[in-house]
């Protein structure tokens, strides 16, 4: 079945196993996901219940052992590994937990990365990195370097860097679990209203049910498989 | 990714320092050793480069080197005049006389007996005196190294006077009168060289059946100096070499026959190794510490080929930062050691050596960087 052009993740039967103390451990068991363009999909679930691997086969950093997984109609597997960089500079945004911002870059020169890497000259990359840093209130903090800002402020940065691009698939690990309460409702405020913009989805890995409320749908993996088909916003409270 | 790759390098400050100082150690080592080393291997053949005149010497086929004299017999000369295509053919005195000064010290000298009457072989430039006034009575000139250091007078309070035109020193017990003063290339031995007509040297000389050093001769215009060597070899059963033969004969005795190269070698050697070691792990510390921003860049999108791209940039800034510094500071040492007794010849050929020198350490040590990065699993970036 040919995926719809609405849905921005469709996998089915994901499996991907791992080689760890000469044992091998499953990490995904036929993992089926579909994430709707427009969504802001949550996936939780215990540690190494392979959310992590989940997300990294859906940005295409990890390829899948069986199964397929198609974003925005692209099974990234079948690419070669240049044209899959290509995808990925072009149509992924990431957003880590530990900020993972280059300590030696500006906040403005931080944003302005994965222009850059694809190709953009710097100057249009500063400026375009402005733009969107002035959209998540860092317009004040562009040389700032990250040592010189708060986590939240950091994550900001992190956000801005994600969005910068315009990418079409937002993927995110964790983006609140380093940040206060406050902290962390305004990144999600964020994300929610900066990023889903048309045509855009997110998937965001969180343990943090305090921004549960966030979320179109919330996923459940447990075991490498999805337990919980996703179900619309939350009303529940998280066992994790 | 130039620009990210730069600041990426020169963000780690204390890390982008060791490498640099690594890489100017090395650099300062593989020139400054070699400078020395081939300002003391020209100084073996620098009596030759200073005696211009000649085209080629005759000596002795059991000499090694320069200053390892076995003398002729004066007779020899004549032989060597009668051979087809020399113009003129000049005896030659090099021997060691100790001289001993006025304040009753004694110093062996380099004495140099030129022909009488041409006065050819003599110093290259006079700084005071003529080289005509060797034919005044006892007179002999001094090299200016010789009169103001080791035939210089220490007086009373400690201060030593040169040697100046118009004192005195007594040579093997002979009476000589200083003429003039010579500008002339430091020796190998460092000792200091006297010119003196060759009648005079052999009187000054110690006793000996044959006195004749070398035979110093002039090519008529037109023949080819190889051919004229191979002549007077063949007429007269000696030895002779070009000027060029003369120098090579001399500096690859020094080379086979001493242990001066082998231990500047062990310098150079350790040089490159320390400054391999320093650089290398420095570097490799530095790309291990930043491993994670690398796999941010490969998750983001950045190929293999961009980050080894990357690596490389940073290891030939650092190579070309070091590798200045480090020919600066052998340029500054050898400006600095220039009015002293050290040797010091740093030659174009010296900046290519060390420059190929720290290029293999920045390809060692981004090599072994390269690898970790090539094989980064971007997924870490997710691990915190």
């Amino acid at each position: 079945m040919r995926v719809t052009p609405m849905m921005a993740v469709h996998c089915r039967n994901l499996t991907k196993r791992y080689q760890a103390g000469g044992q091998e451990v499953m990490a995904l068991r036929g993992v089926h996901l579909d994430i709707p363009v427009g969504q802001l999909m949550m996936l939780v679930g215990p540690s190494g219940c392979g959310k992590t691997t989940l997300i990294s086969v859906i940005a295409g950093i990890l390829d899948q052992d069986e199964g397929t997984c198609e974003v925005y109609g692209v099974d990234l597997k079948s690419l070669s590994d240049r044209d899959k960089l290509a995808f990925r500079a072009k149509n992924i945004g990431f957003v880590f937990q530990s900020y993972n911002l280059l300590p030696s870059l500006t906040a403005q020169e931080n944003a302005a990365v994965p222009l850059i890497i694809n190709g953009v000259k710097r100057p249009l990359a500063l400026q375009a990195a402005r733009e969107i840093l002035d959209r998540v209130g860092l317009g004040q903090r562009l040389t700032s370097m990250p040592s010189q800002l708060s986590g939240g402020q950091q994550q900001r940065v992190a956000i801005a860097r994600s969005l910068v691009h315009d990418p079409r698939l937002i993927v995110c690990d964790e983006p609140t679990s380093a940040l206060d309460h406050d902290t962390g409702q305004r990144v999600m405020e964020l994300l929610k209203g900066v990023a889903l913009d048309a045509g855009k989805a997110l998937i965001i890995v969180t343990h943090d049910e305090r921004i549960f409320e966030f979320a179109d749908t919330i996923a459940h993996m447990d075991d490498g498989n999805i337990v919980k088909s996703p179900s619309l916003q939350p009303t529940f409270t998280s066992p994790y | 990714m130039s620009y990210i790759a730069i600041r990426m390098l020169m963000g780690d400050r204390s890390k982008y320092l060791g490498i640099i100082m690594g890489l100017t150690f090395a650099s300062l080592i593989m020139t400054q050793q070699p400078a020395i080393f081939v300002g003391l291997m020209t100084r073996s053949f620098s009596f030759i480069s200073d005696v211009g005149l000649p085209d080629i010497w005759v000596m002795d086929p059991k000499v090694q080197f320069v200053d390892d004299v076995k003398p002729l017999q004066d007779t020899e000369l004549y032989r060597v005049r009668g051979v087809s295509g020399v113009d003129w053919a000049m005896p030659l005195y090099k021997g060691l006389i100790k001289a001993r000064l006025t304040n009753g010290n004694f110093q062996t000298c380099n004495v140099i007996g030129l022909d009488d009457a041409t006065l050819i072989g003599g110093p290259p430039e006079m700084i005071e005196g003529r080289l005509e006034d060797l034919r005044r009575a006892d007179s002999v000139i001094v090299d200016q190294y010789g009169a103001n250091e080791k035939l210089g007078v220490k007086g009373p309070d400690g201060t030593l006077s040169p040697l100046k035109v118009g004192d005195l020193l007594e040579l093997n017990d002979h009476r000589a009168i200083v003429v003039g003063i010579a500008k002339t290339t430091r020796t190998f031995q460092s000792q200091p060289v006297v010119y003196t007509t060759y009648s005079r040297a052999k009187n000054m000389a110690p006793r000996e059946r044959k006195l004749l050093s070398f035979i110093l001769v002039k090519a008529k215009p037109s023949v080819d100096l190889e051919e004229l060597t191979r002549n007077i070899e063949s007429h007269t059963g000696l030895a002779a070499y070009t000027q060029k033969g003369f120098q090579e004969l001399t500096y690859n005795y020094y080379m086979k026959n001493t242990g001066i190269p082998i231990n500047f070698g062990i310098s150079v050697a350790l040089g490159f190794l320390v400054g391999a070691a320093i650089a290398g792990q420095t570097f490799y510390s530095f790309t291990l510490e930043n491993l994670r921003q690398f796999a941010v860049l490969k998750a983001m999108g950045a190929g293999n080929g961009t980050l080894l791209m990357m690596i490389l940039l940073q290891a030939s800034i650092v190579g070309i930062i070091g590798y200045g510094l480090g020919v600066g500071l052998t340029s500054v040492f050898g400006w600095a050691m220039r009015n002293t007794i050290l040797s010091f010849k740093f030659p174009w050929q010296l900046l290519v050596f060390s420059g190929v020198g720290v290029m293999l350490i920045c390809l060692i040590a981004a090599g072994i960087s390269i690898r970790k990065v090539m094989t980064l699993e971007p997924a870490m970036v997710f691990k915190t």
